[in-house]
């Protein structure tokens, strides 16, 4: 009888927790989805299955995974975050040691049944540590110096392995989510301007450890010009189709610049180009602005979670969203140099996607969960238990 | 628990910021998208339009060069040749040495594929070998499928049927060279590879009407350059057609009887001036430089002595010799020098200055005069009205009947001849002085005077048509149709005077002790007015003299004399006149004169103009009484039918 009213009441929870999603969300979460299989459809003339079919199938794993996600309770995510750090970070040296044997670098390690980034898992899992360690803080710690050990640490570990790899790109936003975390936690100004300097001379002085090609792409950023059929050709490529597309773009099927294939990896890196080319201002400037809401979400639920875990974790992970549509849209219009950052949920490709997804799923647990009163110490008040899952 | 604690504050400012930066981030995006594609919008639409679409050449169909009857003396034709994609065939050399064993590839040949494949992109194809016979072409096709990236394929080249006959005439076509280029206006079709380009012969001269215009493609090609689809097609213009003066049967007619001489014969309508033959001996094959010249073939051709590249008939210059005569008397007569019937006592030779001028005929011709003199070439005759005349006066004459100058024929090459004056002289380096002696030179047509077969067909057309300036054409569509003195102005000579060259020129063949009397066309009664020429290539000294001038047959070829012969007819009503010299053929009347009288009497029966009504005027039955009469006898016997 108490197994069946258990059961009963339990059930009752999780369906006002369905129904408590973020319905809106989600709507422009399938908009932004929606363009991507479009778009992924276009580039391929029409083949359904050749990129579409598939990005839809990884779309719709990915969207249950992210419900799923949403629905466990928070304090679970708290519990896991380090050891879903660790595991990144075991994953990312066994990918480093790998390369070194096998001779070549490698960004994935093959587990028989599936590969697995452990760059990707490396991003969610910094965010969630790192909120779950200035979850424990209080603001006077977080204002000692000592307590910055950590953190630089959980951020700067998985940075020079990512590097290593080498994936510039990943490493930026790995770097750079960690950092706004850190900002957003509280840590004194003054840290964010001595590091600007040293990050501005390390800059420099890593410059010259950069590979040749990641060199070259640096020369080319700054005179996309002067090598036009070398490195400067791809961005010159894609200005060209960005500004063809005008006001209206050029119809859908219709970019010459995509489908002639002058554009490079425009199923990838370079798919907001394609849409931009299609559809013109107006169709780039829609997905901008799908962005933007999905980011405003994001820092809304941010600010409406009552435990410090979640309201961290919510900004890392919209930062982390943001940095990837900054860094990919100012790329392919010639903004910053080329660094190999997909569209979220446009761009083919299935780690990224599920990446997001996660991540998409964590915000919505945040917001499903806002209510939920965590402890430094990661315990959930007595009179709230009931609502543990 | 701290949902109001100054943790939360905290977080919450820096969100804002945060928050701000990234919508200013979000806005910088939307600021670039502005400026991208609405400020710079036309330059980038320009930029894509100028990427995707390829202006690609048709090359037109060249126009063909026909004879006055539509037959083809350059054509085009199926062309069979074997393409490799270097992108579908994988392994390029294996492939190419699959094909080697289908058709024939030298190493050299082999090595130019390859160059030409490490020049291209990958996915245009590469010529591998054109040119190929039906049978290689058949096995190509066989094995082709099992050969990926192997495409036999058919385009069109340039070819002529009759290779050695218009070799000169229809002259050849070639791979375009720089020095072309540097020479010609721009042409877009030399950027295409089977753009072929007129090197010689009215392939040269008119190649600009020959070649066409250019089509025009407008293609969608992606990054690669591989084509998409046609966007826009303009087919161009193919080239014209010439259609020439030319009697194709006539002048192969002549290339055969010609045999292996090195020779020049030039025929024309005396009145419209349309060359009906224009044959050069020896000639070569034009088909062989269309895909390049073999190295060995070449050399041959440049080393043979007989110097088959040469158009002798325009290009060739050589001393007119007695041809020159008829020219000589009515420049005297017309300076009032001589009467028609003054003689002149001809002893074998004539004592000037320090020097004796000898005639051809050793015992000498006794009393001549200006007709006989003519019928049989007596030189001492001549060299009196020369002694008599001013050089200047007989090359006014010369000048009038067309020598010493081009006449603009639609040809390459075509050289200017000498007929030299006072002045003339008088431009030279050294030696600027005129002297009599060399008058008396000029008056045998020696010494400077240079002609080309094409001149002295036009001099002996101007005596045949009543002293017309009749200009020469090779294009049917150039020529004047009707009498010559309905379309050309008279050359300025008084019928009397005129009258002693023709007159002179029937006796040559009818007068009975004729240097040319057997040259009578046998069928055709006063079919032809004609005079030999016999011309130096060295000069006799007084010591080869005195040892005896060995006779033609025993001086090296090289050394022989120029056979020459000019004739018209006929006589009653003149139509075509020829004008012929055999290279170191030997005598005019022995060698040249046969050849001539042949093929007049093929042009009278051929009868390309309509003028002759071609047919024999001596009826079978009645030639063979008069062969049985024994009158010419001899003319059978040596050159059998006529």
């Amino acid at each position: 009888m108490a197994d069946a009213r258990a059961a009963r009441n339990r059930y009752r929870l999780l369906m006002s927790k369905v129904m408590d999603l973020h319905g809106s969300m989600m709507i422009v979460l399938l908009c932004i989805a929606g363009i991507g299989f479009a778009m992924l459809y276009s580039v391929s003339s029409g083949d359904f299955g050749k990129l579409a079919g598939r990005q839809m199938v990884v779309f719709a794993i990915g969207f249950t995974c992210m419900v799923a996600i949403a629905l466990v309770h928070l304090r679970w995510w708290w519990k896991l975050s380090y050891t879903i750090y660790g595991v990144g970070l075991v994953m990312l040296i066994a990918v480093e040691i790998i390369g070194d044997i096998g001779g070549g670098a490698q960004r994935w390690l093959d587990l028989g049944f599936v590969r697995l980034q452990p760059s990707e898992i490396m991003k969610i899992g910094l965010v969630m540590a790192l909120a779950r360690y200035y979850h424990g803080l209080t603001l006077d710690e977080v204002k000692n110096l000592k307590t910055l050990i950590m953190p630089a640490l959980l951020i700067g570990l998985p940075s020079v392995l990512v590097l290593r790899q080498p994936d510039l790109g990943t490493m930026l936003l790995i770097a750079a989510g960690g950092t706004t975390l850190l900002f957003v936690a509280g840590v004194p100004r003054k840290v964010f301007l001595v590091g600007a300097v040293i990050a501005a001379a390390g800059a420099v002085g890593g410059f010259y450890q950069l590979h040749d090609y990641q060199r070259d792409r640096v020369f080319t950023f700054l005179d996309p010009d002067s090598d036009p059929l070398g490195t400067g050709y791809h961005i010159q490529q894609s200005k060209i189709a960005l500004g063809s597309g005008g006001v209206g773009g050029k119809g859908f099927m219709q970019g010459t610049q995509s489908h002639l294939d002058f554009l490079p990896e425009k199923q990838t890196d370079f798919i907001f180009t394609a849409l931009a080319e299609e559809f013109g201002f107006v169709g780039g400037l829609t997905l901008v602005i799908l962005y933007t809401v999905l980011i405003g979400y994001g820092f809304l639920i941010a600010l409406s979670a009552r435990n410090h875990f979640a309201r961290l974790m919510a900004v890392g992970v919209t930062t982390t969203f943001f940095l990837y549509v900054f860094i990919n849209i100012a790329m392919v219009m010639g903004l910053i140099p080329v660094v190999g950052v997909p569209l979220p949920l446009v761009s083919f490709g299935g780690s990224a996607m599920m990446t997001l997804l996660i991540g998409m799923g964590l915000l919505m647990n945040v917001y499903v969960h806002r209510n939920v009163v965590l402890s430094r110490q990661g315990t959930v008040p007595l009179a709230r238990q009931g609502t543990v899952l | 628990m701290d949902i109001k604690g100054e943790r939360y504050r905290k977080l919450s400012r820096r969100a804002m910021i945060l928050g701000g930066a990234q919508a200013l981030g979000l806005l910088t995006l939307v600021g670039r998208m502005v400026h991208l594609q609405i400020v710079n919008a036309d330059q980038y639409k320009l930029l894509a339009e100028e990427n995707r679409v390829d202006l690609r050449l048709i090359s037109p169909l060249r126009g063909r060069i026909l004879d006055r009857h539509g037959k083809e003396l350059a054509s085009n034709q199926l062309n069979y040749r074997v393409s490799v994609i270097p992108e579908q065939a994988g392994d390029f050399e294996a492939t190419l040495a699959q094909l080697s064993g289908v058709i024939p590839l030298p190493p050299h040949k082999l090595e130019a594929v390859l160059r030409q494949a490490a020049r291209s992109r990958r996915f245009l194809p590469v010529t591998v070998s054109d040119n190929l016979t039906w049978e290689e072409f058949a096995r190509l096709n066989s094995i082709a499928p099992e050969l990926p990236g192997v495409q036999p394929d058919a385009g069109r080249s340039r070819f002529y049927p009759y290779p050695p006959e218009f070799a000169h005439l229809a002259g050849y076509v070639g791979q375009i060279t720089e020095d072309d280029l540097a020479k010609l206006p721009d042409d877009p079709l030399y950027m295409l590879p089977e753009f072929r380009i007129g090197k010689r012969g009215l392939e040269h001269y008119h190649d600009k009407t020959l070649r066409g215009v250019p089509g025009l493609r407008r293609v969608e090609v992606n990054a690669l350059g591989r084509e998409v689809r046609e966007l826009t097609r303009d087919d161009g213009v193919p080239g014209q057609d010439l259609v020439t003066s030319i009697d194709a049967d006539l002048q192969r007619f002549t290339m055969q009887r010609l045999a292996d001489q090195s020779a020049a014969v030039v025929v024309m309508n005396v009145h419209s001036g349309e060359v009906i033959t224009l044959a050069s001996a020896p000639g070569f094959d034009p088909n062989d430089f269309n895909f390049g010249i073999r190295t060995d073939v070449w050399k041959a051709l440049l080393k043979d002595e007989r110097k088959p590249l040469m158009n002798k008939t325009v290009q060739g210059q050589y001393p007119p010799g007695s041809t020159f005569k008829p020219i000589v008397a009515m420049a005297a007569l017309e300076a009032g020098l001589i009467g028609p019937q003054d003689t002149v006592f001809c002893g074998g030779g004539m004592r000037f200055g320090s020097r004796t001028f000898h005639c051809w005929k050793r015992g000498g011709h006794g009393s001549m005069n200006m007709i006989s003199a003519q019928e049989q070439s007596c030189d001492v005759y001549f060299y009196e009205l020369a002694r008599r005349m001013d050089v200047d006066t007989i090359a006014d004459m010369a000048r009038r009947f067309g020598l010493g100058h081009g006449h603009g024929i639609e040809i390459d090459h075509e050289k200017d001849g000498l007929v030299p004056t006072r002045a003339w002289k008088k431009t030279r380096k050294r030696d600027r002085k005129w002297h009599d002696g060399e008058t008396l030179s000029v008056s045998i047509g020696q010494g400077y005077m240079l002609a080309t077969p094409l001149q002295l067909a036009v001099m002996t057309a101007r005596i045949a048509n009543g002293g017309y300036a009749v200009t020469p054409t090779l294009v049917k569509a150039n020529a004047k149709p009707g009498r010559a003195a309905d379309n050309f102005p008279p050359v300025g000579v008084t019928p009397e005077v005129l009258k002693v060259a023709q007159d002179g020129m029937i006796a040559v063949m009818e007068g009975g002790r004729g240097t040319a009397g057997r040259a009578r066309i046998r069928d055709w009664p006063r079919g032809l007015a004609g005079k030999t020429g016999t011309s130096q290539v060295r000069a006799i000294t007084a010591a080869m003299r005195a040892g005896g001038v060995p006779k033609n047959e025993n001086r090296p070829w090289q050394e022989r004399d120029h056979a020459l012969f000019i004739a018209w007819g006929p006589v009653d009503d003149p139509a075509y006149a020829i004008a012929i010299i055999v290279e170191h053929g030997g005598g005019g009347s022995a060698v040249a004169a046969p050849i001539a009288r042949d093929i007049m009497r093929e042009a009278f029966i051929r009868d390309p103009c309509g003028l002759t009504g071609g047919r024999p005027m001596v009826a079978e039955a009645e030639l063979h009484e008069r062969f049985l009469d024994g009158h010419d006898h001899h003319d059978h016997d040596e050159h059998g039918h006529g």
